[in-house]
């Protein structure tokens, strides 16, 4: 671990801005919320923040990303791949743990360059939560803190931030800090400790569940008469909890003609399992036509899909979609605790 | 940047045949340029693109013992890449990626007897499996081929199927489930459940491989379970939304009240056993 004053720290960031060739980006206000967005000086920097409205997975899985570029007349058809190298500042612990299982899912299933690609080329700096929204359940799932995931990890202990190395690459982007650095003594590790101590105070305090016990409460919650349709009643199927998931990955394909329509791009977009034509095929057939069913599907995903495909509870408890959806019906800490009351009931 | 490991670019085919079977329903042969082979197994299918237009997953109708190096994909036009592949013509060229998916499991099927059940459309992915046995004749035990469809005029592979109708060694029956007054039909008329009562199911030996619209297969089913058909012995090929074809998008996820699999990997071909606790399957 080594330290550095907050006035050396915002030196770094700026010089990283005036002279590496990445792009640096930083958690900013936006409004009244927070964003990842690119940092034009380090006074912007909002290490801070409590949640930011999207998670950092916009850089490695776009909202738009061409994926082949083609020319109709002569039915030519190149890959593509946009790497934009990046430095990104602020990652709270449960994203770093969102983005760990975003790359099982590119790495193990078919190795997708599209996102691997962006991923290697980026750098990640992590940051411990000084702030929690009022809906994240972070502690609850086990992601408030992380031993992994990212390449540098701050802890704001007073006058300086803490700095974790947590690979190659983060001490190599350290490297340009390096007469900036303090070594630490036992004073700031017992600083990042007391700071690590008082996380579980941050968060809510409702949840009664444990995180590994969700795939067998879907399983017994799957075909409860009433459970899901009750739940799902007041959903309007925006799919606003998928957009703003960290873990939500599932995308659409499709062709954007320019105005000539001859040259055009394939792209790869987010796609949402609550919109009504996700599972709809040509001749309207759709094999989740009834909300509850695709809202019992976001939480299978969530609790049981990617438990049994990869080992991860999927939701990372930051408290995202609770927070966004309109008639406020997407909180998991009220689903997951009444399948565990009812459980427990039974 | 360009790349040159994309999952997503597809290899380019030519249309080298295009046969009409019904009137929104035509037959393309498709040649890869590169030469190469597909390569598919009976029951897989292929991401088919069209430059401008999009993707769409369409199974492969041919059998990989005819016809090689081209192959066969049977399609109606009820969407975008659909229509748009009807309005091709021969020596045009269309994107192909796959195959894909699980096929029809035809090795552990060998020695056995074969009940084919296709609704309309669902011939196209059973023809491969079909065309496949018919090849290797001798390997496989009694076949019993139902087809049923909406109309006359609706079914396809006439030539096939009136070779079916005349060849010993198959049992052949076919329905429509209605016939216009001026059209002239020796087939059954009504819906496909109805010629399964006809059917001589061996319960050891007797293997049901079904393929048809979604309301199809419920029916189906409670006829073979009538007949105390083991479950294990039906294979069922079904159909989903599917953007990627390799098990990433999520679109063709099919949840159970105990797992949840994905009809572009685990499938599109499932056995019954396996399925019939998943509530989003049938």
């Amino acid at each position: 671990m080594k330290a550095i004053g907050k006035a050396e720290f915002s030196n770094f960031v700026d010089e990283l801005i005036a002279d590496d060739p990445r792009e640096v980006i930083g958690v900013q206000a936006k409004s009244n919320k927070f964003a990842f967005d690119p940092l034009k000086s380090a006074e912007d920097l909002r290490l801070d923040y409590d949640v930011t409205i999207l998670p950092p997975k916009k850089y490695f899985m776009p909202q738009r990303e061409t994926l082949v570029k083609y020319n109709t007349n002569e039915g030519e058809m190149t890959a593509v791949n946009e790497v934009i190298p990046r430095i990104i500042f602020g990652i709270h612990p449960y994203d770093l743990i969102a983005i760990q299982q975003m790359d099982k899912v590119f790495e193990e299933t078919h190795s997708d360059e599209n996102y691997l690609a962006k991923r290697r080329e980026s750098v990640l700096v992590g940051v411990n939560m000084k702030n929690a929204s009022e809906w994240s359940f972070a502690h609850t799932m086990g992601t408030a803190t992380t031993d992994s995931g990212y390449d540098l990890m701050l802890t704001d202990i007073g006058d300086k931030y803490a700095v974790e190395i947590g690979s190659v690459k983060g001490s190599e982007l350290l490297e340009e800090a390096k007469s900036q650095l303090d070594d630490v003594g036992m004073e700031e590790i017992e600083k990042v400790r007391e700071f690590k101590e008082e996380l579980p105070d941050k968060f809510r305090d409702d949840p009664e569940f444990d995180p590994f016990e969700l795939p067998r409460l879907l399983s017994e919650y799957y075909g409860k008469d009433g459970f899901w349709e009750e739940n799902a009643e007041d959903c309007l199927s925006c799919g606003t909890c998928n957009l703003v998931c960290p873990t939500c990955y599932c995308f659409d394909v499709k062709d954007v003609n320019d105005i000539t329509l001859t040259e055009g791009e394939r792209l790869r977009t987010w796609d949402g399992c609550m919109l009504e034509a996700f599972a709809q095929v040509a001749g309207d057939e759709n094999f989740r036509e009834e909300k509850a069913a695709r809202y019992r599907h976001r939480y299978m995903r969530k609790g049981r899909y990617m438990y049994n495909k990869f080992g991860d509870i999927a939701c990372v408890g930051c408290g995202r979609c609770s927070e966004q959806c309109v008639p406020d019906i997407a909180d998991p800490v009220d689903v997951f605790n009444q399948m565990k009351e009812g459980t427990n009931g039974i | 940047m360009e790349s040159n490991d994309s999952l997503f670019l597809p290899e380019q085919a030519r249309i080298i045949g295009e046969r009409e079977l019904t009137s929104n329903t035509k037959l393309f042969d498709l040649n890869f340029e590169n030469g190469k082979e597909l390569n598919h197994e009976p029951g897989q299918f292929v991401e088919l693109s069209i430059a401008g237009i999009g993707e769409a997953p369409i199974s492969v109708t041919s059998s990989p013992t005819r016809g090689t190096p081209s192959f066969e994909l049977c399609v109606r036009a009820v969407g975008n890449v659909t229509n748009a592949l009807h309005r091709m013509n021969v020596g045009e060229t269309v994107g192909i990626r796959g195959p894909f998916g699980t096929g029809f499991p035809a090795e552990e099927l060998k020695g056995h007897d074969l009940l084919f059940i296709a609704g309309g459309l669902g011939i196209a992915p059973l023809r491969s499996l079909i065309n496949y046995v018919l090849d290797n004749r001798d390997d496989y035990n009694e076949i019993n081929i139902l087809y049923g469809c909406k109309k006359p005029c609706e079914q396809m592979f006439e030539d096939e199927v009136s070779n079916w109708a005349r060849r010993q060694d198959i049992y052949h029956e076919a329905t429509v489930d209605y016939c216009p007054d001026e059209v002239c039909w020796e087939g059954n008329v009504g819906v496909i459940t109805e010629l399964i009562p006809g059917v001589d199911i061996d319960l050891d030996e007797t293997y049901a491989v079904v393929c048809g619209p979604p309301v199809m297969y419920k029916f189906v089913l409670q006829e073979l379970e009538k007949k105390e058909l083991p479950h294990d012995q039906i294979y069922l090929s079904l159909e989903r939304r599917m953007k990627c074809g390799i098990g990433e998008c999520g679109h063709c996820q099919i949840n159970g009240a105990e797992e949840e699999l994905y009809a572009c990997q685990d499938g599109p071909v499932f056995n019954y056993e396996r399925i019939k606790g998943f509530e989003e399957a049938i």
